[in-house]
């Protein structure tokens, strides 16, 4: 079927035990959860050791894969398409046909991979420290260690379904993590408002996974042999020519929306700053590598969906840059009015994943995925340095105006990689962040998007500010509070309804409910004022401060071409893949592709053509549009579009090399040919010092700005600035604008959540009530009272009055008859007879 | 010995077993409480055992097929046989009927509600099981209606005898409410025999020669069965006799109710109204549907607006049932396959929810949500099952809530041909907000009564103590079964979709598959 | 042809029968009476049987006979009851339905 040609260009991809078992890495720590639920109690570390050892165990495997995978890339050419492993079993089945549960892994699987199960063991080994003698323990380090399975889960997912269930997963073990403290009110409302609000989002995930799944299953069955939940079968089917252009943007519009729930976009990123309510690890975990990075995973996995569905090949604006464009302003203006450290990181977690989705939005695919990879490791150190502070420093209050200050003397460690962890994030050379963060701004405008590029900009200048002010407020200037080693109860009262929902930060209850015992084992050290945390915290510390000094040059195009492993290693190349049975007709349009096939094509039968891969490993084809006519490129000939792409192939890599070597392939705009695409042709912006110079100079301006701010305002009490917002209006209005967040929470509690629990339910119940049981009741009330009414009037006076009309004759036959009823046997016998002697008489005298 | 090689004998003992015990049973002194419930549960573990063979020997290459089939003459005047059989769809059913009697009997060992009388309460629920398991194994009409009638009479005793403050009222109108829609369901099957020329009341004969039915009269007789079957479901707006029911019945009843009973009516609509009257099928979908999706939403509306916790959770049923409505409706294989799954899910999933609210009854003595309150402090195992049950009745993926209810929630984007899509699409964005409204009344229930502290009135050293204690055994016992097969079916859906899809595609052959 | 004669027989205990439950005072005997009728039925049944040749009159009386028996093993219990509570078995003296 094939010409010589490209049997000889079949490259055998090199594969390994660790990328074929990859599936094994989320059920590790799935088997350890239960290991914990059953046996934790009885061990030694109360079940410690199951969750620790299951990460390291699934970081070990993952280190295997990626280093299989980097094997696997690099056999192959930069042009070719690096197949990823699937494999996928029977889970369910519908009509005959089994869907599946298994594994898709790529680069991009395997990169989350390791960030996720590097950062959960870290996570882990802290906990032990922060949370030890917490009365649930135990459980505690289950639900991590499920949440990490529930992540693994979905990063591995073959399909949809199986996505799905690592999502929910996730979503249940922040319920659990959100709310561990939940004696307290408002931390079982900020668990229940996560898992909420997460879930309101969800419904686009069924709904576009529904949606999808049927405008691709026809396609994807008869192409490539799998169904339409398949994470591959979709990202061919998204490139083929063949969605309607309504059924996928529907499909993309409605998964976005579970990512906008799922990674705090805005409008519905009001939850992630209440779920600070959780323990501190909890929060480190949730916003670096798990559960806020989901939604910008299931947009970069599912890429090519969201390229057609939201037309992001065009450069007018879509959906997904303008949402993460408006969550990068919005969250990290809402950074500066908070007082609680935990906050303004959760905030800046979302201006972050704004930038990720920015980034995906504009067709920065790579960068995005970057940022997630570089941001996972300075956010986990951040949020571990602010949990260090509270545990070791601030007797856990995470408020910064009140109990913190000046404690870079006192922990040098925590101190300095908080440093480097904020310049990271603020994107200052060479700190990882600057090299993602400065991708994604740079591509968005290379892409066309110059507004975004310019929002962008401005972004990374509030970043600069907001975090400027968080570092000064907690290492610079004079100890307050417990910092300063004051140690006072009704203190934590008062801090802690900083909020305006009243929420407390859960240092409080450490006074509130002596049963804490990890509160109070803190007393011991309480009095003795802020230290460094012992090493169990220091380390984690230090590992991700020092990736996040370090993980950028994994990808630094500014160094050169040879700098950019990421790319070679993570970004699907856009290559026509050959596919046997692409022939196959699909539906009406393949009839046109019939219609115009050549007459020596042989077209596979409907009953014939197998959905198998023969060239399953790496024969692939790169094609050119070099055929006049496009409708018959459609054509069947696989045999002679094939020959005639491998005849153009070299030519158009020859072409491509001189658009600086990226641009080859016509997946994502064209149709492809003889094959199917699994991966868009995307842009790549050439580096450019003068621009990272200016985006690291608009970074330092605003560094300066504000830490000239804040010497006025919080050390020097200058009398101009301090209290402004009380004496300005307008400045006054804009303040509590932000403090009330937008009002969006005020929206979604009090009007919507509250319309719904209330009037509305409540309404539904008196119908219930009064209407449909009234009903039900009016029936058996109304037959008994026709019943009695039948009785009063039919019986008792119309058939009384019969009977009275009929007069005395009646009453005289009555009367008559009444002997009758002698109450005598052997009377009634013969009556008996008699009537029936009568009776058979009756019956003769017809018959004849 | 040709019969034996069939099995076909194992439907027959399964069934009537429990009325074997029942005989047993009369002949034991009343006050010999223990002997009693002993020869109960003995009785309901081997009909059990019965089950397990059938679970054993069934051919799962052939769940498509009728299997152990039985024929006999019963009452030929009418055409009526004894006419059994076992399929994909009949067999979860089947089985989960069993292992509910047993795991309620066992639960009842030391909790017979009040007035006691234990010997009665544990026959009424072995001829319950009896009327249950025929149900599911009828293939001739006139035997289904009987087995389907016969369900009644104990049910409405254990309300009426067992049950709350409010027993005479809640147990007559269950009474009132669902013979009333028996009797329609009734004069329905009545036309279908006449009109299919009054040969047999088989139900493969009126599957084969009911399409063959005008169109018009088909759709007055599915108005008929529709009526019995909603009323049994219970649907929108058929369903005010399901919250007084459950309220008031005993924790057992509200239990076999949840998990057994209400799957007579969709059963009724899977296996009867829809393969015999394709045509009105299609006609009466789209109001299945609507009513269906108004079910979601209303039952969850009226979850939220619930002060008493087994109320709460029987308004919960109304929604799921919607959901296993909305994919019968659809026609599709998706839909009835996540129909059928969801049913056996809901009796799983709800009814451990009752067994939790009724120990929590038996603890606390009272289930107004207000007064409950730190649930995970005083008995922390109770509360993570409740948890455990919230979370599987949301539809959390990798609990066997989630297959009923996504499959359904997909079925409907693409309805059988000849259903309006656009109608469809709707209820299938009103369902996916149902899920939203659903985790809005669990976690908001779980939050009220297992999160927090003790209310004042039941914290320790104020009386209660003795009461509120942990899970017991009996209770470990009748759970854990449950609790494991809501996460293993969560796990491994295929254990159930294999059994299930086969039987499906037959049933839906009307209808393109 | 037997059947004839069979019926004649049939209306003969029948006609006794009757005559017994409607002329005889005493409980007993009015009984007994009914059992001559109901064996004069099953005459009937199982002449007719052997005529046609078919089961249904067999199993028809059989049933009769067991009924007949269930019938009398209460009528006697109650006549018994009777006996002991008015020291009497005439059916005159049970005359409490009297319209």
């Amino acid at each position: 079927m094939f010409s010589a040609s490209t049997e000889a260009a079949e490259v055998i991809l090199k594969s390994g035990w660790f990328l074929e078992n990859a599936f094994i890495i989320p059920i590790i720590p799935a088997v350890a959860f239960f290991l914990i639920i059953f046996f934790g109690k009885k061990m030694p570390m109360k079940g410690s050791e199951f969750g620790i050892l299951s990460m390291f165990a699934a970081l070990a495997m993952s280190l295997g894969a990626a280093y299989q995978w980097i094997q696997r890339v690099n056999g192959v050419s930069e042009e070719t398409y690096v197949k990823p492993i699937i494999r996928s079993w029977t889970w369910w089945q519908n009509d005959g046909v089994s869907l599946g549960i298994g594994q898709h892994i790529d680069g991009l699987s395997i990169t989350i991979l390791v960030v996720v199960a590097f950062i959960s063991s870290l996570v882990q080994i802290y906990s032990t420290e922060y949370l030890h003698g917490d009365r649930r323990y135990t459980h505690f380090f289950a639900s991590l260690t499920l949440f990490s399975a529930g992540m693994l889960n979905m990063v591995v997912a073959e399909n949809m379904i199986q996505l799905i269930l690592g999502w929910e997963l996730m979503g249940l073990c922040s319920f659990m993590l959100i709310g561990h403290w939940w004696e307290e009110g408002a931390n079982s409302r900020a668990a229940l408002k996560a898992f909420f609000t997460t879930r309101t989002g969800d419904i686009g995930l069924l709904v576009g996974t529904s949606v999808l799944f049927f405008a691709a299953n026809d396609w994807t069955q008869k192409t490539l042999g799998v169904s339409g939940f398949s994470i591959r079968g979709l990202s061919a089917w998204a490139l083929s020519g063949d969605p309607s252009s309504a059924a996928i943007t529907v499909g993309a519009v409605a998964l976005f929306i579970a990512c906008i729930g799922k990674s705090g976009q805005f409008p519905l990123h009001t939850w992630l700053p209440d779920a600070m309510a959780g323990p501190t690890p909890v929060s480190s975990l949730l916003h670096s590598s798990t559960m806020v990075v989901a939604g910008v995973f299931l947009v970069a996995r599912l890429y090519p969906v969201f390229y057609e569905g939201m037309n992001i090949y065009g450069n007018s604006v879509n959906f997904i840059v303008l949402i993460g464009g408006v969550t990068i302003v919005i969250a990290a203006a809402l950074a500066f009015v908070q007082t609680d450290i935990k906050k303004v990181l959760a905030y800046s977690t979302v201006s972050q994943l704004g930038y990720m989705m920015m980034g995906l939005g504009a067709g920065a695919w790579l960068p995005a995925v970057f940022h997630i990879f570089t941001h996972a490791f300075f956010k986990a150190c951040l949020f571990l340095g602010a949990g260090s502070i509270s545990h070791s420093a601030s007797h856990h209050s995470f408020d910064m105006k009140k109990d913190m200050g000046g404690l870079r003397k006192f922990m040098p460690i925590t101190f300095s990689t908080w440093i480097v962890s904020t310049l990271a994030l603020c994107g200052v050379f060479p700190f990882s962040g600057f090299f993602s963060k400065d991708e994604i701004i740079d591509n968005v405008g290379y892409a066309g998007y110059n507004f975004f590029m310019i929002v962008g900009l401005f972004g990374a200048f509030l970043t600069a500010a907001y975090m400027t002010r968080a570092t000064y407020l907690t290492f610079f200037g004079e100890p307050r509070g417990a910092a300063a080693g004051e140690h006072h109860d009704d203190e934590h009262d008062a801090h802690a309804s900083h909020d305006d929902h009243g929420h407390d930060a859960h240092g409080h209850d450490a006074h509130a409910h002596d049963s804490h015992a990890a509160h109070d084992a803190h007393d011991d050290h309480a009095s003795h004022g802020p230290r460094e945390s012992g090493l169990i915290i220091t380390v984690p510390l230090i590992l991700l401060a020092t990736l996040a000094l370090g993980s950028g040059f994994l990808n630094a195009p500014a160094f050169g071409e040879k700098w950019e492993n990421l790319k070679k290693w993570v970004e699907p190349r856009a290559e026509v893949v050959s596919v046997t049975g692409i022939a196959k007709p699909a539906g009406a349009h393949g009839e046109t592709r019939l219609a115009a096939g050549s007459t020596d094509t042989t077209v596979p039968s409907e009953e014939t053509a197998s959905p198998e891969e023969v060239v399953a490993d790496g024969t692939t084809y790169s094609t050119e549009d070099t055929v006049a006519d496009d409708s018959e490129l459609r054509t069947t000939a696989v045999d002679d579009s094939h020959s005639e792409a491998t005849d153009s192939g070299s030519h158009s890599k020859a072409e491509a090399g001189k658009d600086g070597g990226h641009h080859y392939s016509d997946c994502g705009t064209k149709t492809p040919v003889g094959g199917v695409c699994y991966a868009p042709q995307l842009k790549h912006a050439p580096f450019k010092w003068w621009k990272a110079g200016m985006s690291v100079g608009i970074v330092f301006l605003g560094m300066i700005l504000s830490w000239l701010l804040c010497v006025q305002l919080y050390t020097r009490k200058n009398k101009k600035l301090v209290g402004l917002t009380e004496r300005n209006k307008v400045l006054g209005a804009g303040y509590s604008f932000l403090a009330n967040k937008y009002y969006l929470d005020t929206l979604y509690e009090k009007i919507i959540v509250r319309s719904i629990a209330h009037p509305i339910s409540r309404g539904a119940y008196w119908f219930n009530q009064n209407v449909l049981d009234g009903i039900v009741n009016g029936a058996g009330t109304s037959t008994r009272k026709t019943a009695g009414w039948v009785y009063r009037n039919v019986d008792q006076k119309l058939v009384d009055g019969a009977v009275n009309g009929a007069g005395t004759s009646a009453e005289n036959a009555g009367g008559a008859l009444q002997p009758v009823q002698s109450g005598k046997v052997n009377q009634y016998g013969a009556l008996l007879f008699g009537a029936a002697a009568i009776g058979a008489l009756v019956l003769v005298i017809i018959n004849f | 010995m040709e019969v034996l090689s069939d099995h076909n004998w194992v439907l027959t003992v399964g069934t009537f077993l429990p009325l074997v015990g029942v005989l047993i049973m009369l002949f034991i002194p009343k006050a010999d409480e223990v002997l009693s419930k002993a020869v109960a549960i003995g009785t309901a573990a081997a009909t059990l055992a019965v089950g397990v063979f059938t679970l054993v020997q069934f051919n799962y290459d052939k769940a498509g097929e009728m299997q152990f089939v039985a024929q006999a003459e019963w009452i030929s005047v009418i055409k009526s046989s004894y006419y059994i059989g076992l399929d994909g769809i009949s067999l979860p059913l089947y089985f989960l009927s069993m292992v509910i009697t047993l795991l309620v009997m066992i639960y009842s060992w030391n909790h017979v509600p009040s007035p006691g009388n234990a010997k009665a309460f544990y026959i009424l629920m072995l001829v319950l099981q009896t009327g249950m398991a025929g149900t599911f194994i009828a293939r001739d009409l006139v035997l289904f209606f009987v087995f389907f009638e016969l369900v009644l009479l104990p049910m409405y005793f254990m309300i009426g005898v067992w049950g709350g403050e409010n027993r005479q009222y809640a147990s007559l109108k269950f009474f009132l409410y669902t013979m009333f829609g028996s009797a329609l369901m009734l004069v329905a099957f009545l036309a279908l025999f006449f009109k299919t020329g009054a040969e047999s009341f088989s139900i493969p004969f009126l599957i084969e020669n009911g399409g063959a039915i005008a169109k018009n009269t088909q759709i007055w007789i599915f108005a008929g069965m529709f009526v019995g079957f909603a009323v049994k479901v219970p649907m929108f707006p058929f369903h005010t006799w399901l919250p007084d029911a459950h309220t008031q019945a005993p924790t057992q009843g509200s239990v076999i109710l949840a998990a057994i009973l209400l799957k007579l009516g969709t059963y009724g609509f899977v296996r009867i109204a829809i393969p015999t009257l394709p045509d009105a099928a299609l006609e009466w979908a789209p109001w299945i549907g609507l009513l269906a999706v108004i079910g979601i939403i209303y039952g969850a509306l009226g979850c939220l607006a619930q002060t008493d916790m087994k109320r709460l959770i029987a308004f919960s049923s109304v929604a799921h049932m919607g959901y296993v409505m909305l994919g019968i409706s659809t026609l599709t294989s998706f839909g009835m396959n996540a129909a059928m799954f969801g049913m056996v899910a809901h009796g799983l999933i709800t009814g451990m929810l009752f067994f939790v609210a009724g120990s929590v009854k038996e603890r606390y003595h009272t289930l107004e949500i207000k007064r409950l309150s730190g649930m995970l402090v005083q008995m922390p195992k109770l509360g993570w099952i409740l948890g455990f049950c919230a979370m599987a009745s949301l539809g959390l993926p990798g609990l066997a809530g989630f297959w009923g209810e996504f499959p359904a929630i997909l079925s409907a984007y693409q309805p059988a041909e000849g259903l309006n899509v656009t109608v469809f699409r709707v209820y299938m964005v009103v369902a996916a907000i149902g899920t939203v409204l659903a985790a809005g009344y669990l976690l908001w229930l779980y939050q009220r009564t297992a999160f927090g502290e003790p209310t004042e009135e039941f914290a320790a050293g104020h009386g209660h103590d003795e009461d509120i204690h942990d899970v017991n055994k009996f209770e470990w016992i009748a759970w854990t079964p449950l609790l494991i097969a809501i996460v293993v079916f969560g796990v491994y859906p295929q254990l159930m979709f294999q059994v299930l899809d086969p039987a499906v595609g037959v049933t839906l052959k009307a209808f393109g598959g | 042809m037997l059947l004839n004669q069979f019926l004649m027989l049939g209306a003969v205990l029948f006609c006794i029968g009757v005559y017994g439950v409607i002329v005889r005072k005493n409980a007993v005997l009015v009984l007994m009476s009914i059992e001559l009728i109901l064996n004069s039925v099953n005459i009937n049944l199982l002449a007719f049987s052997l005529r046609n040749g078919s089961p249904d009159g067999h199993t028809f009386a059989l049933y009769v006979i067991a009924v007949a028996a269930a019938e009398v093993g209460v009528g006697l219990a109650m006549v018994l009851l009777m006996y002991r509570n008015r020291r009497s078995v005439g059916l005159d003296d049970l005359s409490e339905m009297k319209g």
